[in-house]
């Protein structure tokens, strides 16, 4: 089986140039700027770029013990609508991604029926209680590319120094998700001015700030190889970049949201607007913003969070934290971001391809002869509506429903076989 | 141009959707109303054929009384939620609690929510216009404009007037909703607590005077409003004892006397008389804590008449 994409505008070396790209099976088999070969299939990519597929080191798929929310189905067809061709799970499923048993059920899922491929993140801790060490090494000969407490953070200093001891001995990275129980208490939204106004606990900035620096510390400390997940406040960026000009192995990640909305968004009590870390002031979000322009802040990650409509339209204080992300991603930084000149397009495009993908060690596509065939073709003058019709997660919950975004994903490609196609 | 009030359906989760005229002509409307409760048949026939629910999924007796006797002078009809003794309590949600409430033909809520921004769910499940009672520590515009009314029956125009709030401005609703309806009447207040029971950024927020020292604060007040203070805030680490928040904060002969002479006392109560006001401030002269109950019924009147468009 061959496909030729023909007469797109391809990402490859950190520059975009036109190329006609030639897939054989999974495989890409020649690139050039005219390539006449006979193929099965062609792609007319006129007026679109092409990228490789998108990796997404932070999803939460919720499968096995919370379908309702989302299912590997779901969550990789959500992947390959908003153009992505890799995802890391998250571990905090019921139950828990601690042991290699649940680890084989995800992978062999996802292998029969999924439309993205997928990598599993275990638990760094048994049940990511913050108690006990997990069977890190055992998880990691069933395949996981990390250990991450994602959605919890291990309070204990002294068992997270022992975490990072472990998982550096079997060359595990550690992602953590940097929260303070005590500062971030019963908080609902950031500690700043619109949790004043509208009687809501707050969660400092502090919050995250403590503990990133003593990961950071410990990191040094034990020479593991730390990824921050979700990075929020500019004091925890500042932190970050004092440790990269130290050398230490340190990485991180920031979301869509947090680049794109600030605690203005939680006025009208909206519930998508919800989540942990939250939504920062436009000091943050600026601060994000030059991070990952400068490198400091190294990818994109979109923290997929999906939650029923019965469990998000409810009370603020009582619905759970998190938005899903996959689809939304690129059309709203590309929206709010890349069009109107805040971002550069080979930006965004290396911090949603290889940055992820080099930062947990994961092969990934450079649109070379010979790599993975995954490629996701956009048409950036197009335009996306995302309402409760079109949105393939099962849920909702999203700060962008019922909006128009600039740019459309056309085709989504994994490894040769096309895994979303936009309607003509 | 003539002020033509329009508040026929409108919902009041807080003052900020109301301008100073709105507020005014509320304030006029809580007149009328007071005087028909001073009457030895306190009814009118205004509200007939009307039904308003109080919505009460935090309990407080007191409010409830309130919005319920005003509902019944009106001639409503009235139904009472309780979320202590009611489905919510076998786990309901608040949305399917009001969608069976809405069947039964609802055409005012009034409702009290530990969480903020419930009575804007309330009007989104149900359509119909909503009262907040107040939402944790979000809002409570009911006490608001009750505290506003009677500063206004005492002292006239409020331009320029000072009001001191001491106490407990962190977890306050009241003190938020009273900050918004003050400074829109062209009021200067001043909050006054120890930090750790100080929200941030009020300043910016709300254009008012924050001090933490109370003698500083109280200075040429017109008004001083003491708020309850709770006793779990200790065991939240907020501060240390009642007898050292009491030290540095009671309202009090000796420390009153740095407000103006004869300055107003007030309280939205319940108060833990000994803690934040003392006994020979709270039953003075100068105190109007019994009045602004009274007045409380008087506004919830003059509100559920202005938004179910009662008839004179």
């Amino acid at each position: 089986m061959t496909t030729l994409i023909k007469n797109g505008t391809a990402y490859i070396n950190g520059k975009f140039e036109a190329r006609d790209i030639l897939v054989k099976n999974d495989k890409i088999h020649k690139v050039a700027k005219h390539i006449a070969d006979k193929a099965d299939a062609v792609i007319d990519a006129a007026g679109m770029h092409v990228f490789p597929g998108f990796t997404d080191i932070h999803v939460h798929l919720r499968d096995p013990g919370q379908t309702y929310k989302e299912d590997i189905v779901s969550g990789t067809r959500a992947a390959a609508h908003g153009g992505f061709t890799s995802l890391c799970t998250m571990p905090n499923t019921d139950p828990v991604v601690d042991n290699i048993a649940t680890v084989d059920y995800i992978q062999r899922r996802a292998k029969d029926l999924g439309y993205a491929r997928v990598y599993v993140v275990g638990a760094m801790t048994k049940k990511s209680e913050g108690l006990e060490i997990s069977e890190m090494a055992t998880m990691q000969s069933g395949g996981i590319v990390a250990v991450s407490d994602d959605g919890k953070c291990v309070q204990n200093s002294k068992l997270m120094l022992n975490c990072m001891r472990y998982a550096t001995n079997f060359g595990l990275p550690l992602i953590v998700h940097a929260e303070d129980y005590n500062l971030s208490g019963k908080g609902q939204i950031h500690a700043g001015k619109i949790a004043s106004q509208l009687g809501l606990t707050g969660i400092p900035g502090l919050a995250e700030e403590v503990i990133i620096s003593r990961d950071i510390m410990l990191a040094a400390n034990t020479k593991s190889r730390l990824h921050i997940a979700h990075i929020s406040t500019a004091r925890s960026i500042a932190i970050v970049r004092e440790a990269k000009q130290e050398g230490i192995q340190v990485t991180c990640e920031v979301t869509p949201h947090h680049l794109l909305l600030t605690e203005d968004a939680c006025r009208g009590f909206d519930t998508n607007t919800k989540m942990k870390p939250p939504l920062r002031t436009e000091k943050d979000r600026l601060a994000c913003l030059e991070a990952l322009r400068e490198g400091v802040i190294d990818c994109v990650a979109t923290d997929h969070a999906p939650h029923a409509d019965f469990e998000k339209v409810r009370e603020f204080d009582h619905a759970p934290f998190g938005i899903i992300g996959l689809e939304t991603a690129f059309p709203a930084l590309y929206h709010h971001l890349v069009k109107p000149g805040f971002l550069r397009l080979e930006r965004l495009a290396e911090a949603l391809t290889s940055a992820p993908a080099k930062i947990l060690g994961l092969p990934h596509s450079e649109l070379k002869p010979g790599d993975p065939a995954d490629l996701t073709v956009i048409d950036l003058s197009g335009s996306t509506t995302f309402d409760a019709e079109n949105i393939l997660s099962k849920s909702k919950n999203t700060p962008w429903l019922n909006q128009t975004l600039s740019s459309r994903v056309i085709y989504t490609i994994l490894e040769g076989r096309i895994t979303w196609q936009a309607e003509a | 141009m003539a002020f033509t009030p329009q508040f026929v359906g409108r919902n009041v989760f807080d003052l900020d959707d109301y301008s100073s005229e709105e507020i005014m002509y509320i304030l006029e409307a809580a007149k009328g109303m007071k005087e028909i409760n001073l009457r030895e048949y306190k009814k009118i026939p205004t509200l007939r054929g009307k039904t308003v629910c109080t919505l009460f999924v935090e309990d407080s007796t007191r409010t409830r009384m309130s919005f319920e006797l005003a509902a019944n002078r009106l001639s409503a009809d009235v139904v009472s939620f309780q979320a202590s003794i009611s489905s919510l309590q076998k786990g309901e949600s608040l949305q399917d609690t009001v969608y069976t409430l809405d069947a039964m033909g609802i055409d005012l809520y009034c409702i009290r929510h530990s969480s903020p921004g419930s009575p804007q769910l309330v009007h989104k499940y149900s359509g119909k216009p909503v009262i907040n009672g107040g939402d944790g520590r979000h809002a409570h515009p009911t006490q608001a404009l009750l505290d506003i009314f009677s500063i206004w029956e005492k002292l006239g125009d409020l331009n320029g007037l000072k009001i001191t709030i001491v106490g407990d401005i962190l977890n306050s609703r009241v003190v938020r909703s009273n900050l918004i309806g003050m400074k829109k009447l062209g009021m200067q207040v001043t909050v006054c607590g120890p930090r750790t029971l100080m929200p941030g950024n009020m300043e910016e927020i709300y254009g008012c005077r924050v001090e933490y020292n109370l003698r500083e604060a109280l200075r040429e007040a017109d008004v001083v409003m003491g708020l309850r203070m709770q006793l779990e805030r200790m065991t939240e680490g907020l501060f240390p004892s009642l007898e050292e928040y009491s030290k540095h904060y009671v309202l009090s002969k000796d420390t009153i006397k740095y407000a103006k002479k004869d300055a107003l006392i007030m309280h939205p109560g319940p108060m833990n008389r000994g803690v934040e006001i003392l006994p020979e401030i709270a039953d003075s002269n100068q105190s109007l804590i019994v009045e602004q109950v009274a007045n409380g019924v008087a506004v919830r009147m003059a509100l559920m008449f202005l938004i179910l468009g009662g008839k004179v």
